[in-house]
């Protein structure tokens, strides 16, 4: 089952690198993953995406938690929460395409940030499934490049992964 | 104020965490740090002949005294040559801090002269590890790892110090601090009083129990409140390879090691029992055998101090977090408190079942009237040293038999590599012993493959004058890879005999200044041994020539259940 970790932890150099470690000392996978500093410049944030069974995910946070600089984790699958993955995507876009991805982004409720006179380049926000989605809506002939964020989280309601 | 460079801080350091011996080796980026250590009379220094020898050593000093041991080494393959030393350390969960010089911080990056990101190789198999990036802060990085290593669930701790922050012309204020605050670890203190209440009831309801502990008895120095436990309740106890020496080697409690050679009696007791007590032990694979089948009937209480063992392997029914003296001493309490007692009749019946099997096939080998069992030499070592002496092994054939027939009687008296399997780690670690323990008698078990890996410490065993005493179990093969070989590979020896290129061990002891002893025949044994043994200033290396075609058993069948087992070399349960 696929789940979303979210990690805190100490804005260190290093820290990043035990993490990723972990994972492949291990024998887990990683899907995807995001780090950025906090409005606390000593800690970072790290989202990560995974699967396993419930053994294997558990296994994965003990072993997390055990890292020195890892803070707090939580597994923000476990309950409600907001899941956001940012995309780029440059399209060809030429004769009657131009208009047709026009229509799909807003849709799919995305901007057009950079425009040629072939090019479309096309920023759009939301859970993993709605990126796929777009993806699949414009089809692969027009896809010229495609960068994804990989996913960030936080937990509905009052929870939260602070100190 | 005072002010010290970083190489006088770092030794004013490990003065102030109480460290009276570092091991290690010099070189280019440790110079300033050697050179402080020279100029002060508190912290002596023990020079190997490689840098593994001084990992093996400051780990087996931590093992015999329950102190962080400390080691040095210099960049590049200075550090490199500790990684086997670190990995052994981590394996076993012992405490040590190691301390790598790097080449000059401007340097770092560019393949410099002796330059390797030690941080980086040793990343999987520390507990954790520091980059020192300011000369100021060696003290609390000091202090940071000495902390690290020695709580919780302990394990090598690594420091990297750039060769210019040691620089003898650059001066700071020193200031150790008292106390550390990481506020990303939090040792667990205190295992939870309703999980522990829990355990209780199970034991007190138990008709066929166990106890099953490991090396978290020793190294959280709870060996009295478990042998209080075991002997309170009247249950049975067995030990993992790493456990041994927690419960008394001698009570009739006791029913030896536990897993794949381990006794019959302990391993059927572990499949038939309806409780199994797991205290400091880990579900290793040497000791389940297939999980799937392991203990099918029992409900199991697992105490640890590291939540990340509890469940790794087994499903545990109830989980007990916490430091394992602590949790023992509250069971201890909460025992006094209650009237129940455990299920007496069910006990009894239980212990006829434990010693028809004992009967039937307890530890036992033939012996030839002509050649000697490496069984047989372990009984005698064990009779010699009353079983008093501290015994450090090597890997293979003859760490089993030491395990099965040294009947170990305290904590931190068998010093052995279980999680690794480190062959060389013998010789080092019982260097590291004397260090810990210069009165107590050492023997170092090995055989003629093991002692060949670090035998180039013989040179330092003369300059400090160990005195160990190297049983060498001598059949002329990698006994274990052989054994391997006969039982899955229709015998053929692949590269696990030497033919006639083993060396004279007796002319090599000598020419490093020992006293060597060559034992062929069975009648020579006791009196060798004897002898060796009233040698006490000298390391006396004892080249025992045994069967060469013994194999170690019991020895579990893979993918079976723990009491699928071969018994001998045609007898299988």
């Amino acid at each position: 089952m696929r789940r979303i970790i979210s990690i805190l932890m100490e804005n260190e150099p290093g820290a990043l690198s035990r993490v990723v470690g972990l994972f492949s000392q291990r024998g887990y996978n990683i899907e995807t993953l995001t780090v950025a500093p906090t409005n606390d410049p000593t800690l970072s944030r790290l989202t990560l995406t995974t699967s396993g069974s419930d053994r294997t995910i558990e296994q994965i946070t003990k072993q997390l938690n055990k890292l020195i600089e890892v803070v707090k984790l939580v597994d923000l699958s476990e309950g409600a929460h907001i899941e956001r993955e940012l995309m780029l995507v440059k399209l060809k876009a030429t004769g009657a395409q131009r208009a047709e991805i026009k229509r799909t982004a807003d849709i799919f409720r995305g901007q057009i940030v950079d425009v040629t006179s072939s090019v479309y380049t096309v920023q759009l926000a939301g859970a993993s499934d709605k990126l796929d989605a777009f993806l699949e809506s414009v089809g692969d002939a027009s896809i010229l490049e495609v960068v994804r964020s990989g996913v960030s989280g936080i937990a509905r309601g009052d929870k939260v992964l602070a100190l | 104020m005072e002010l010290l460079s970083g190489a006088e801080m770092l030794v004013r350091a490990l003065k102030d965490e109480g460290v009276e011996t570092v091991f290690g080796y010099p070189g280019g980026a440790v110079l300033h740090i050697y050179d402080a250590l020279f100029q002060q009379k508190s912290i002596s220094h023990v020079l190997v002949r490689h840098e593994q020898a001084a990992a093996h050593m400051a780990d087996a000093f931590s093992r015999t005294s329950g102190k962080t041991g400390v080691c040095l080494a210099t960049s590049g393959p200075g550090a490199t040559n500790t990684v086997t030393g670190i990995a052994t350390a981590y394996m076993d969960s012992i405490p040590m801090v190691v301390i790598t010089g790097q080449v000059q911080s401007d340097w770092i990056g560019d393949d410099a002269f002796q330059e390797t990101d030690i941080v980086g190789c040793t990343r999987p198999i520390v507990k954790h590890s520091f980059m020192v990036k300011k000369t100021e802060d060696i003290p609390a990085t000091i202090k940071k790892a000495f902390y690290i290593a020695s709580t919780g669930r302990p394990g090598p701790v690594l420091v990297d110090i750039p060769k210019d922050l040691t620089n003898p012309a650059v001066t700071y204020e020193y200031n150790y601090p008292s106390k550390v605050k990481l506020r990303s670890y939090n040792v667990v203190s205190k295992g939870h009083s309703g999980q522990i209440k829990k355990a209780v009831d199970l034991l007190m309801a138990a008709k066929r129990p166990i106890f099953y502990t490991g090396g978290g008895v020793i190294q959280g120095n709870s060996a009295a409140e478990l042998t209080e436990l075991v002997r309170k309740m009247g249950f049975p106890c067995t030990n993992t390879l790493m456990g041994l020496g927690g419960f008394p080697g001698d009570d009739p409690l006791f029913l030896g090691m536990l897993g794949m050679h381990g006794t019959y009696e302990a391993n059927m007791a572990m499949h038939h029992a309806d409780v199994v007590m797991a205290i400091g032990a880990r579900f290793d694979d040497r000791v389940t055998n297939h999980t799937s089948k392991f203990c099918p009937n029992a409900k199991i209480i697992h105490v640890d101090v590291d939540p990340a063992s509890i469940a790794k392997n087994i499903p545990v029914d109830i989980p007990i977090v916490g430091p394992v003296d602590q949790v023992l001493k509250e069971m201890l309490e909460q025992l006094e408190k209650t009237d129940e007692k455990p299920d007496q009749q069910a006990l009894e019946a239980w212990w006829k079942q434990i010693d028809a099997w004992r009967a039937y096939h307890g530890l036992r080998y033939e012996t030839k009237p002509d050649i000697l069992k490496p069984q047989g030499v372990i009984e005698e070592l064990y009779r010699v040293t009353n079983g008093e002496a501290i015994i450090t092994s090597d890997v293979g054939q003859h760490q089993m038999f030491a395990a099965q027939y040294y009947k170990f009687k305290y904590p931190r008296q068998w010093i052995n590599s279980g999680g690794l399997g480190t062959m060389g780690f013998g010789l080092p670690a019982a260097m590291g012993c004397l260090v810990a323990r210069p009165d107590a008698t050492v023997a170092c078990v090995t055989g003629e493959g093991s002692i060949q890996m670090n035998i180039q410490e013989l040179s330092t065993c003369l300059q400090y004058n160990f005195p160990v005493k190297i049983i060498n179990l001598n059949n002329q093969s990698l006994g274990m890879v052989r054994q391997w070989q006969d039982m899955q590979y229709q015998g053929r020896h692949s590269s696990s005999t030497y033919e006639e290129s083993l060396p004279d061990f007796i002319k090599l002891a000598e020419a490093y200044g020992h006293v060597g002893m060559r034992v062929t025949k069975p009648e020579e044994l006791e009196g060798a041994m004897k002898e060796a043994f009233a040698l006490k200033d000298r390391l006396v290396f004892m080249d025992i020539s045994v069967d060469p075609s013994e194999h170690v058993y019991p020895m579990q069948i893979k993918d079976g259940s723990m009491r699928d087992m071969w018994l001998s070399k045609t007898e299988r349960t």
